[in-house]
């Protein structure tokens, strides 16, 4: 089987020897089933082991190995080099602090992921007596899409809102919110508005709509972002005509 | 050397470096000509409060060479405004019939629809079409 020459011209930061990163080209052999994420092993194994990236299931599940890939964020396990030209530019993901070479620093993301609370709050315990929340098909369609995310950040690195103000929740930690809203076992969506319908939340969020085009799971957390919004809308209405009903459905509201 | 993250700085520029971005910034502009509508209504209502003679005048300048770039300008970008917003609504209001999603176009024809019945009102308020 034939190699087809390709160079890999990725951005390194070695943060003992470089105050900057730079770019580094490799020249690399590839066959023609190969996605970006084969000629970086190919390079770390054959060419310069001290090149640093991440990745693990090689399927596009895990999330771990979302990087630039000629100005885009993608899967660099599901960027196949048969729909990419000779050169192709690896950088990792932007709007997140380099930590080594393509892998960034996750710290913030995570707790974005935490503060919008990605966990079912039922108003009371169910009252089915083998312990189970029953959902039909129709509730399970309404969320489903949104909860496909697999944390890959590929939306957070063409956000510009979130590189403008990194304080912004940012789209997939937003999506999710909007995942458990939209469950029909769930009714924390007043114990999630301190975070998700404020100023750095929702509100922040300008439609530029980057998020859903780039996003390898088609979770449209731009779609999910402007669906909350409709809903906080009608929440601060009614709580303007109806200051007594604003109670809080779970007592974990009452805590944030 | 220093061993701490490198935070790239996001220049004044981003917009420029995609497409993606430049048509988002572009349907924020226009924004910009659909306000400056709002103010040449008010200065149309100002000047009427004027007395005849002053709304005659705004008229006249409405008309003028430089009146009808201004007012042409102000309709492409509206035009630009309403599609590219009109063609976002489905992601905003998404329409469940039953356990299926409604295709988006139904949601964004729905918006045209609105739009020509108000427009024509409208025009037959204003005494356009007589």
């Amino acid at each position: 089987m034939s190699a087809r020459q390709i160079t890999l011209e990725v951005l390194r930061y070695r943060p003992e020897s470089e105050s900057e990163p730079v770019f580094q080209s490799y020249s690399v052999p590839c066959q023609k089933e190969w996605v970006v994420l084969d000629a970086l092993n190919y390079v770390k194994d054959n060419l310069d082991r001290t090149l640093s990236f991440r990745w693990s299931c090689h399927m596009a599940v895990c999330g771990s190995c979302g990087m630039v890939i000629n100005d885009n964020p993608m899967l660099s396990c599901k960027a196949f080099l048969r729909d990419l030209p000779d050169h192709i530019r690896v950088e990792p993901l932007q709007n997140f602090p380099i930590e080594r070479d393509l892998m960034v620093s996750l710290d913030d993301f995570m707790d974005k992921l935490k503060s919008v609370k990605p966990y079912l709050i039922p108003k009371q315990p169910t009252a089915d007596p083998d312990g189970t929340y029953k959902q039909s098909s129709a509730q399970l369609k309404k969320f489903k899409p949104f909860a496909m995310c697999i944390n890959c950040m590929a939306c957070y690195s063409v956000c510009p809102q979130y590189g403008l103000n990194d304080g912004f929740a940012g789209p997939a930690a937003l999506a999710l919110a909007h995942r458990y809203n939209a469950d029909s076992r769930d009714q924390g969506r007043r114990a999630r508005e301190d975070v998700v319908a404020s100023n750095t939340g929702i509100w922040e969020c300008t439609f530029v709509g980057a998020c859903s085009e780039v996003c390898p799971k088609n979770v449209d957390p731009a779609a999910a972002i402007q669906q909350t919004k409709i809903a906080s809308t009608v929440d601060y209405f009614k709580d303007l005509l109806m200051p007594s009903g604003r109670k809080i459905a779970h007592p974990e509201g009452d805590t944030t | 050397m220093n061993n701490a993250p490198y935070i790239r700085p996001m220049p004044a520029s981003w917009w420029l470096r995609q497409g993606r971005y430049v048509r988002y910034m572009i349907r924020e502009a226009t924004c910009l000509f659909v306000g400056l509508h709002a103010l040449v209504l008010l200065v149309g209502v100002y000047r009427l409060s004027q007395g005849r003679e002053a709304f005659e005048a705004f008229l006249e300048a409405l008309w003028s060479p430089a009146g009808q770039l201004i007012s042409a300008a102000i309709l492409i970008m509206a035009v630009i405004h309403s599609v590219t917003w009109f063609n976002l609504t489905p992601k905003a209001m998404p329409l469940w019939i039953g356990e299926k999603q409604a295709p988006g176009w139904i949601i964004v024809a729905a918006h045209y629809g609105g739009w020509f019945v108000v427009s024509v009102i409208v025009l037959l308020l204003a005494g356009g079409l007589s």
